[in-house]
């Protein structure tokens, strides 16, 4: 690691760690009121959820409209996972309980994904949108008639582990980890496919194994994602993870930009944070919602990023430099 | 020392025979023309050879092993790698992030490594960018190392790809029609870097080209082949001497 890489970690640190700390003060102080909070946990959810389509959407560029699927496999699997644990009286910390219910949950739905991903993604483009709706609605069917996960009527009385603060760190830690999977020999690998596919497998490249690859990955993100959402809710009902769930992951990665993971995160807070704050006008929610989308769409059809990411230490270095300029013409003057 | 061969391979689409019980033999170190009025079946041949289409008949034995059946992946891990005749970089990938996925199988990390960055990450990546960058300088493209492939112009991205066929360490290098697009000077500078990579990875080439100057100017032996039949083999000399040849390129 070079010295530049060790400053661009140090200031995406200070800059994370700033953050919570001005979240942890204004949750303390009770500025910030238990509405404002579940928003922000809400917000940290689909921001997981975001990320983790990106991985096939941005990175692996195909289209998967079944995200809400997996993030319900997730979610139920971990609830009926910590339910159990709890109540078999074992003397664990939440914490642990939440952790190991993140795991479970994350590694059933990436077993799903793989399971799913190994015969879909022969298909391309419509086709697997096509059936990855498919999927997930036969997952959400699924659950409306499974006796033991309460079935049409809900899960209830899962224990609430999820507050803002672990909620947070998931979240930061499932970013970077997204962000370095880009950056590894794997991450380069999947977005060769969707560049060109052919030229990929001619490079030497095992593409089906790439896309199971990226699909399940994608899933078990996603099944974190259901996880955290189970543990903040305490209840499951299957019509939340409905088709439209999924389409609202999609239009958050479309939005923010198919590939960037910076644009994943501003559109997943904004998308989240503005139906709230729309509230009040609900008549005009959603107007406003589809106006937001179409002048994006046509005064920025490729994200407010593209694929590019939002660089911190870059943005810093910027300031510097043009401060350094201004100062040197002001000198210049003064001379 | 025979590299690369293939025996009477055909390939029919439905009804039509693309190409019938063609023969292929390529030695170590050899730089081999195929040459062929349009639509003779010569990327067909290629495609066959890389694995892209499975032949309906016949056997290709690549360095003592049958690659019938073989995905292109693995082919190329094999030590077979290609060109192709419309250039398929990854565009939106800078130069050297193009080489680097071709040079995939060399990087020795797994996933976990790699997302959370241990020192192997870091080891082996600084390796993957020297070895890339070295590929890049053969061709003169260090410059280019982080220009996005499509902004590159027309004749670097032609060398881009050629690169990036090498990066994989191939035996045999198949090059489908390097010089199309090109003016008579890129095209001598190309027959230059050819006869150059040949020498430097000691690889045998294989390559498509409608362009007769290059074909004759730097091929050591060339097939022809019409209706998906070879109709001539042998040294420059020869083929353009041949009257088989020259009636399928002028007809009666």
């Amino acid at each position: 690691m070079d010295h530049n890489k060790k400053k661009t970690y140090l200031i995406n640190t200070i800059a994370v760690v700033s953050l919570y700390l001005v979240f942890f003060v204004l949750i303390q102080t009770k500025i910030m009121n238990n509405y404002f909070v579940g928003i922000a946990i809400m917000t940290c959810i689909m921001i997981i959820m975001a990320i983790s389509l990106n991985i096939v959407a941005g990175f692996l560029g195909e289209m998967a409209l079944g995200h809400a699927g997996f993030m319900a496999i997730g979610a139920y699997a971990s609830a009926s996972f910590s339910m159990a644990l709890i109540d078999s009286g074992l003397p664990l910390p939440h914490l642990v309980v939440l952790i190991l219910a993140m795991i479970v949950g994350g590694i059933v739905a990436g077993i799903f994904g793989f399971l799913i991903g190994t015969p879909t993604l022969r298909l391309r483009g419509d086709y697997l949108g096509i059936v990855t709706i498919g999927f997930s609605e036969i997952i959400r069917i699924f659950f409306i008639n499974f006796g033991p996960t309460g079935g049409a009527a809900g899960l209830k009385g899962i224990t609430r582990l999820v507050n803002f603060h672990n909620v947070y760190w998931v979240t930061i830690i499932i970013v970077f980890l997204v962000f370095t999977l880009g950056r590894s020999k794997q991450g380069r690998a999947i977005i060769s496919i969707r560049e060109d596919e052919i030229a990929s497998e001619a490079a030497g490249i095992p593409t089906t194994r790439y896309k199971v690859l990226a699909f399940s990955l994608a899933a078990f993100f996603a099944g974190i994602g259901g996880a955290l959402y189970a543990h903040y809710q305490s209840f499951l009902e299957p019509s939340k993870f409905g088709f439209m769930f999924s389409i609202e992951m999609f239009v958050i990665v479309v939005l923010g930009g198919l590939g960037s993971l910076t644009g994943s995160i501003i559109s997943a807070i904004v998308l989240t944070v503005l139906p709230e704050m729309l509230r009040s006008f609900s008549e005009y929610r959603l107007l406003v919602y589809s106006l937001v989308l179409i002048i994006m769409m046509i005064f920025r059809p490729q994200g407010i990023f593209g694929r590019s990411e939002f660089s911190l230490t870059a943005f810093i270095e910027s300031l510097i430099q043009r401060k350094n300029i201004k100062n040197s013409i002001d000198g210049g003057e003064a001379s | 020392m025979t590299v690369l061969s293939a025996k009477n391979i055909t390939m029919q689409f439905g009804g039509l025979t693309a190409v019938d019980q063609f023969n292929l033999e390529l030695n170590a170190n050899e730089l081999v023309g195929l040459i062929g009025p349009n639509g003779a079946g010569k990327t067909t041949i290629f495609n066959m050879l890389t694995g892209v289409y499975v032949p309906t008949m016949g056997e290709i034995i690549l360095n003592d092993q049958s690659i019938i059946k073989k995905t292109p992946h693995e082919i190329v891990k094999l030590g077979a790698s290609r060109t192709f005749q419309n250039i398929r970089l990854f565009k939106d990938l800078t130069a050297v992030e193009n080489v680097k996925i071709a040079y995939h199988n060399f990087i020795d990390y797994n996933m976990i490594q790699g997302m959370f960055r241990t020192k192997k990450f870091w080891d082996e990546e600084k390796k993957a960018q020297e070895e890339c960058m070295k590929l890049l300088d053969i061709f003169d493209m260090g410059e280019y190392a982080d220009t996005l492939a499509k902004n590159l112009p027309y004749g670097q991205q032609r060398k881009l790809e050629i690169a990036r066929a090498l990066a994989s360490d191939p035996k045999v290098l198949m090059l489908d029609e390097p010089a199309a697009g090109m003016n008579p000077n890129e095209t001598a500078e190309l027959m230059e870097t050819i006869h150059f990579i040949r020498n430097k990875f000691d690889i045998t080439v294989l390559l498509i080209e409608h362009d007769m100057k290059l074909v004759m100017g730097i091929c050591e032996r060339i097939i022809v082949v019409d209706y998906g039949k070879t109709i001539a083999e042998g040294t420059p000399d020869e083929i353009k001497n041949n009257p088989e040849v020259i009636r399928a390129y002028l007809g009666d």
